[in-house]
C-alpha cells in the first residue's frame, strides 16, 4: 500500500482554503474588474442622461424669461395733444418717456446721462408703442400706467450671459456705454426679468426678431396632428390587432401582414416622409404643410407600434375568459368585443399614448411634407382650418430655430425642447398611471 | 367644408337606418324579441352598415380618382404652345391648380365676384391684380391658357363634388332601403353583421400591406423617373456629390458613394460607443444587478430611447460640437474645423443607441437557461467566467441580431446627422471632418420643393430607395437571427 503512494506522481501542491493562491486572486480580480465594467457602463448611460437633461434645462430656461423695462408713466391730455401736433409724433413721445425715465433715476439717487439713441438701442422704438397705447386707450390719459416694454435682444443677451462687457463691440445695436445705463436701471429695479408669455403662447417671428418668437402656434399645429393620429390609428390599430390575434387563420395573407408590420416598425421615419410626399402631396394633392397630412403620415408610422402593443395586451387576457363567454352562447365576435376587448383596454390605451408620444416628437417626416419652410405666424382660424391650413409642429419649429443663423434662436430651440419634453413627460406619466391603476395580473 | 357635412349626413342616415331596422325587426316578431333570429340591435346594425360602408367607400374612391380625371382632362385642353421651353406640362398644371385655388379663395374672401372668376374673357391683368390683392400667391402673370385651364378645373371640380354628394347620399339611402327590405324575423342578422365586421377588421389589418406597397411604389416610380434623367452607373459609382440647383438638368454630380461613406462612418462611430456600453449594461443588469437597481436603471436607460431625435440633434449641434471643438479644434489638437463632424453625430447617435442594444441584449441574456449557468458554477467557474464562456456564446446570435437592429437604426437616423454631421459630402478618413449622409441629403434635396421634374429633386427618391433596401435587408437579417435563436431555447 505504501508502494502505491510512493509510485504516485508528485503530490498536489497543498493549498489552503483560507489563504488564496496567486491564480485564485487573479481570477477574483478579473471577476471584480468585469463587474466594474458593467457598473461603469450603466453609470455612463445614466451620466449621459443626466448631462443631456442638465444641458437642456440650463440652456432652455432662459427662453422662458425675458428682460423688460418696467416704467410707470403718466401722460397728460395736454402732452398728448401737443405731441399729436408735432411733425415727428413718435419722437415727441420718446422724448417725454426719456424725461420721465431721467426723473425716476434722479429721484432714486442715480444720475446717469443718456440720449434718445441709447433708449432706442435698449428698447427699440418706444414712442410708437406709447402712442399706440394712448390712441387706443384714451381713458388712460392723465393716469399713471405701468408699461412693461421688452428690451432688445442684445440687452436680453447681456442679462443671460450671451453678451458680456469684454466681448461687446460698439455697434449701432448696442454700445458699451449703454451697459452702464442698463446696470443703473437694474439697480433701481426698472429693468428686470419677467416671465416670457410671448414664448409660450406666441407664434414664430421673422429671422430678425428672436425676441418675439413663440412656440404656441406650433403647439396648436402639433395638437391637431395628434388628433388626426389618435382618431385614425386607435380604431385601425385595434381592429387590425383583433383580427390578427383572434380571427386570423394560419395562411399566406396572415403571414404577409405579420411580416409587413414587423418590418414597418423598423423602417426609418424619413421613408414615411417620402411616402407622404409622394402619395398625399404629389398624387392626392392634399395641402402642403397641413396638420392633416402630417397626421396621416404619422398615423402610418405609429400604426405598427400600436398594433404590436395592442396584440400584447389582447394576448395577456386569459383564454378562460373567451371560453366562458363562448360557453354561455356568445359568438366569437361577441366574446371578443364584449369581454376580451374591455379587459385589454388599459393596455391598449397605454400603448396608444406611448405611440402618440413617439409621433409627437418625430421630426424627419415633417421636414419632407413642408412643415419647415413655413413660418407659423398665427393661429388657425377655426377647427377645419386647423386641420387643413399650413401650420408648423413643435419639433419642426425647433428644427427651424436650430437652423437659423442668429444665435439667440438657439435659446428658443432649447426652450422649445423643454415644452416638447414636458408634453412627452405628461403623456408618459398618464400611460404609467393608467397601467398601474387598471392593469390586472391574471 | 362640405366633406364634413356629407359625412355627417351619411352618418345621420345610417343612424336613422339603425332605429328603423331595429323597430321593423321587432314589429315583424310582434314586439317579442324572443321570436327573432338575432338580437334586435343586430338588425339595426345590419341596416346601418349597409348604408355607411358603400357610401363612404364610394366617397373615398371618388375623392381619389376625381383629381386624376380632372387633371388629365384639363391638361388635355392646354395647347403645346402654352408649355414654355424648358418647362414641362406638369409645371403648367401646377400653375393651373394654383390659379384655381387662388380664384376659389379670392371668391371665398369676397375680393372677387363669382361672375368675374368664371368669366373666360376676363382681362388677364385685372385677374392677376385682384388675385394678388386677395393675398393669393400668383407666381407669374396669368396667361389666357392658364386662366381657361384654371376655370375649367374649377368648374369640373365643382360639378364633380356636386355629383359625388348626390351619389353618396343616394347610395346611403339605397343601403337603408335594401337593409330594411330584408329585415324580418327569420333574417340571420347577426351572421351578416359579424361577417361584415370581420371584413372591416381584415381591411384594417391590410393597411400594413398597403403602406408597404405605397412606400415601394412611390419609391420605385420616382427612382425610375430619376434614372431616365440621370445615368444609373454615375449614381451608384460616382464619387462626387455636387447638385446644382441653378441650371436645371445641368452639370450636377450625383454620386452616392460619398453619402454612403458618411452614413457608414457615422454608424460605425455610433456603434463603437453604443455596443460596449449597451452590452456591458445588459450583462450587469441581467446577471449582477439587484432587483431594486434593475427596476430603477432599466427604465432610466430606456428613457434615452424615448427622447425625440430632434433633441439629440440639438444636443449634438449646440453642446457636443462646441465641446469637441474645444479639445480637437484649432485651439487644441487642430484636427477639427467646425463643430459639425462625423465624431459629433456619431457620439450622440451612440448615446441614443445604448438602450436599443442593452434592452434587446438583456432580454436575450435572460432567455439563456439557468441550467447552463448552474453547470458552469458547478465546475468551479466564477460568475464572470461563466458569463464570458457560457452565457455570451449561447446568447451571441441574439446579440448580433440586436446590434444589427441598432445598425439599421443608425443608418436610417435623420435629425442627428442633419444637425450634427454637416452638409459637405466628402470621402475622408478623418472622423473630425464634416460629412453627410443619405438621410441628410434626402432632407436637403426635398425640403420645400414641390416640383419633382428635376433630377436634383428626384435623386432623393433614389437615395430613399437605397436607404429602404439597406435597412430592410438589415432588419430582415436581424429578425431572422433573433427568431431563430429564440426557437433554440423554447
Amino acid at each position: 500500500m505504501t508502494d502505491a503512494t510512493a509510485q504516485s506522481p508528485e503530490p498536489r501542491k497543498q493549498s489552503s482554503l483560507i489563504s488564496s493562491d496567486a491564480r485564485t486572486a487573479k481570477r477574483n480580480a478579473a471577476e471584480k474588474r468585469f463587474r466594474a465594467y458593467g457598473l461603469t457602463a450603466i453609470l455612463m448611460g445614466l451620466a449621459f442622461l443626466v448631462v443631456l437633461f442638465v444641458s437642456i434645462v440650463r440652456s432652455g430656461m432662459p427662453a422662458f424669461t425675458r428682460t423688460v423695462v418696467d416704467v410707470e408713466f403718466v401722460l397728460t391730455q395736454e402732452q398728448f395733444d401737443a405731441s399729436e401736433k408735432e411733425l415727428f409724433k413718435t419722437k415727441a413721445y420718446s422724448n417725454l418717456f426719456i424725461a420721465e425715465l431721467q426723473d425716476q433715476l434722479t429721484a432714486s439717487g442715480l444720475s446717469i446721462d443718456f440720449d434718445a439713441k441709447a433708449i432706442e438701442r435698449l428698447l427699440g422704438k418706444v414712442g410708437g408703442t406709447l402712442r399706440e397705447h394712448y390712441k387706443a386707450n384714451a381713458a388712460d390719459l392723465g393716469k399713471p400706467v405701468q408699461f412693461e416694454l421688452a428690451a432688445s435682444s442684445r440687452v436680453d443677451g447681456y442679462f443671460k450671459g450671451r453678451v458680456s462687457r469684454d466681448t461687446l463691440q460698439d455697434s449701432r445695436f448696442l454700445m458699451l456705454s449703454d451697459l452702464d445705463l442698463v446696470d443703473a436701471l437694474e439697480e433701481v429695479g426698472i429693468i428686470k426679468q419677467a416671465f416670457n408669455w410671448t414664448f409660450v403662447t406666441g407664434a414664430d417671428s421673422g429671422v430678425d426678431n428672436p425676441g418675439g418668437a413663440g412656440i404656441g402656434a406650433s403647439v396648436v399645429g402639433s395638437f391637431f396632428m395628434m388628433i388626426v393620429v389618435l382618431v385614425l390609428s386607435l380604431p385601425i390599430g385595434v381592429a387590425a390587432s383583433i383580427y390578427l390575434e383572434e380571427f386570423a387563420p394560419q395562411n399566406r395573407l396572415t403571414d404577409l401582414i405579420e411580416v409587413n408590420i414587423s418590418n414597418l416598425a423598423a423602417v426609418p421615419s424619413i421613408v414615411f416622409g417620402i411616402l407622404g410626399l409622394a402619395v398625399f402631396i404629389q398624387f392626392m394633392h392634399l395641402p402642403q404643410s397641413a396638420p392633416l397630412v402630417g397626421g396621416l403620415v404619422l398615423t402610418l408610422m405609429t400604426l405598427p407600434t400600436i398594433i404590436i402593443s395592442t396584440r400584447a395586451s389582447l394576448k395577456s387576457v386569459p383564454p378562460s375568459i373567451r371560453d366562458a363567454a363562448l360557453g354561455v352562447g356568445a359568438s366569437k365576435m361577441q366574446a371578443v368585443f364584449h369581454h376580451v376587448l374591455p379587459l385589454a383596454m388599459p393596455g391598449i390605451l397605454t400603448g396608444t399614448i406611448i405611440g402618440l408620444a413617439q409621433a409627437l416628437g418625430e421630426t424627419a417626416p415633417l421636414l419632407l411634407i413642408g412643415m419647415v419652410g413655413f413660418v407659423a405666424r398665427g393661429y388657425p382660424e377655426g377647427i377645419v382650418a386647423g386641420f387643413t391650413e399650413a401650420n408648423s409642429a413643435m419639433p419642426a419649429q425647433i428644427y427651424t430655430w436650430a437652423a437659423r443663423a442668429d444665435v439667440s434662436f438657439y435659446e428658443k430651440a432649447w426652450g422649445g425642447i423643454i415644452v416638447l419634453l414636458a408634453f412627452l413627460l405628461t403623456m408618459n406619466i398618464i400611460a404609467i398611471i393608467l397601467r398601474r391603476r387598471f392593469e390586472r395580473r391574471w | 367644408m362640405p366633406l364634413l357635412w356629407l359625412t355627417l349626413i351619411v352618418l345621420a342616415i345610417a343612424g336613422a337606418g339603425y332605429v328603423l331596422g331595429r323597430s321593423r325587426a321587432l314589429a315583424s316578431a310582434g314586439g317579442d324579441s324572443r321570436h327573432l333570429h338575432s338580437l334586435p340591435s343586430y338588425y339595426g346594425a345590419n341596416v346601418a352598415l349597409k348604408s355607411v360602408v358603400p357610401a363612404i367607400g364610394v366617397m373615398i374612391l371618388w375623392l381619389l380618382l376625381q383629381p386624376l380625371y380632372v387633371g388629365s382632362q384639363v391638361s388635355g385642353t392646354i395647347p403645346d404652345s402654352a408649355v414654355a421651353e424648358g418647362s414641362s406640362r406638369s409645371l403648367v398644371m401646377a400653375e393651373v391648380r394654383r390659379t384655381a385655388d387662388g380664384l376659389k379663395n379670392a371668391v371665398a374672401l369676397g375680393e372677387m365676384t363669382t361672375e368675374f372668376a368664371t368669366d373666360p374673357d376676363a382681362d388677364l391683368a385685372e385677374v392677376t391684380q385682384s388675385l394678388k390683392d386677395a393675398g393669393q400667391i400668383v407666381t407669374a402673370d396669368v396667361t389666357q391658357d392658364i386662366l381657361r385651364g384654371a376655370q375649367k378645373y374649377r368648374a369640373m371640380n365643382a360639378t364633380g363634388y356636386f355629383v359625388m354628394s348626390g351619389l353618396v347620399i343616394l347610395i346611403a339611402l339605397a343601403g337603408v332601403f335594401f337593409g330594411l327590405r330584408e329585415t324580418q324575423k327569420e333574417f340571420r342578422a347577426r351572421n351578416v353583421v359579424e361577417a361584415g365586421l370581420k371584413a372591416i377588421l381584415i381591411g384594417a389589418a391590410s393597411i400594413a400591406i398597403l403602406t408597404t406597397v405605397g412606400i415601394v411604389l412611390s419609391l420605385v416610380f420616382n427612382t425610375l423617373e430619376f434614372f431616365r434623367l440621370y445615368p444609373f452607373m454615375d449614381f451608384f459609382f460616382g464619387t462626387k456629390w455636387a447638385p446644382s440647383f441653378s441650371g436645371r438638368g445641368g452639370a450636377s454630380d450625383l454620386g452616392i458613394l460619398p453619402l454612403l461613406w458618411g452614413t457608414f462612418y457615422i454608424s460605425i462611430v455610433a456603434l463603437t460607443v453604443a455596443v460596449p456600453i449597451g452590452l456591458f449594461a445588459a450583462i450587469y443588469l441581467s446577471e449582477y444587478a439587484s432587483p431594486r437597481l434593475r427596476a430603477v436603471a432599466k427604465p432610466l436607460l430606456e428613457v434615452l430611447a424615448g427622447i425625440p431625435t430632434i433633441v439629440y440633434g440639438l444636443f449634438a449641434l449646440l453642446t457636443v460640437g462646441p465641446l469637441l471643438v474645444k479639445f480637437f479644434g484649432d485651439d487644441g489638437l487642430g484636427w477639427m474645423q467646425s463643430g459639425t463632424a462625423v465624431m459629433t453625430a456619431g457620439l450622440v447617435m451612440g448615446v441614443m443607441l445604448i438602450p436599443f442594444v442593452s434592452s434587446l441584449s438583456d432580454d436575450i441574456i435572460n432567455a439563456v437557461p439557468q441550467a447552463m449557468r448552474d453547470g458552469s458554477y458547478g465546475l468551479g467557474a466564477t460568475q464572470s467566467e461563466t458569463i464570458r464562456q457560457v452565457v455570451l456564446p449561447a446568447a451571441l446570435p441574439g446579440i448580433v441580431g440586436a446590434i444589427l437592429l441598432a445598425a439599421s437604426r443608425a443608418i436610417g437616423e435623420t435629425m442627428i446627422v442633419v444637425l450634427g454631421a454637416g452638409a459637405a459630402a466628402r470621402l475622408s478618413m478623418n472622423p473630425f471632418d464634416a460629412m453627410t449622409t443619405v438621410t441628410a441629403k434626402i432632407v436637403s434635396q426635398l425640403t420645400g420643393d414641390a416640383d419633382f421634374a428635376s433630377p436634383e429633386a428626384l435623386v432623393a427618391f433614389a437615395l430613399g430607395m437605397t436607404l429602404f433596401v439597406l435597412t430592410l435587408g438589415l432588419n430582415v437579417l436581424a429578425l431572422y437571427i433573433v427568431r431563430k435563436y429564440r426557437e433554440q431555447y423554447e
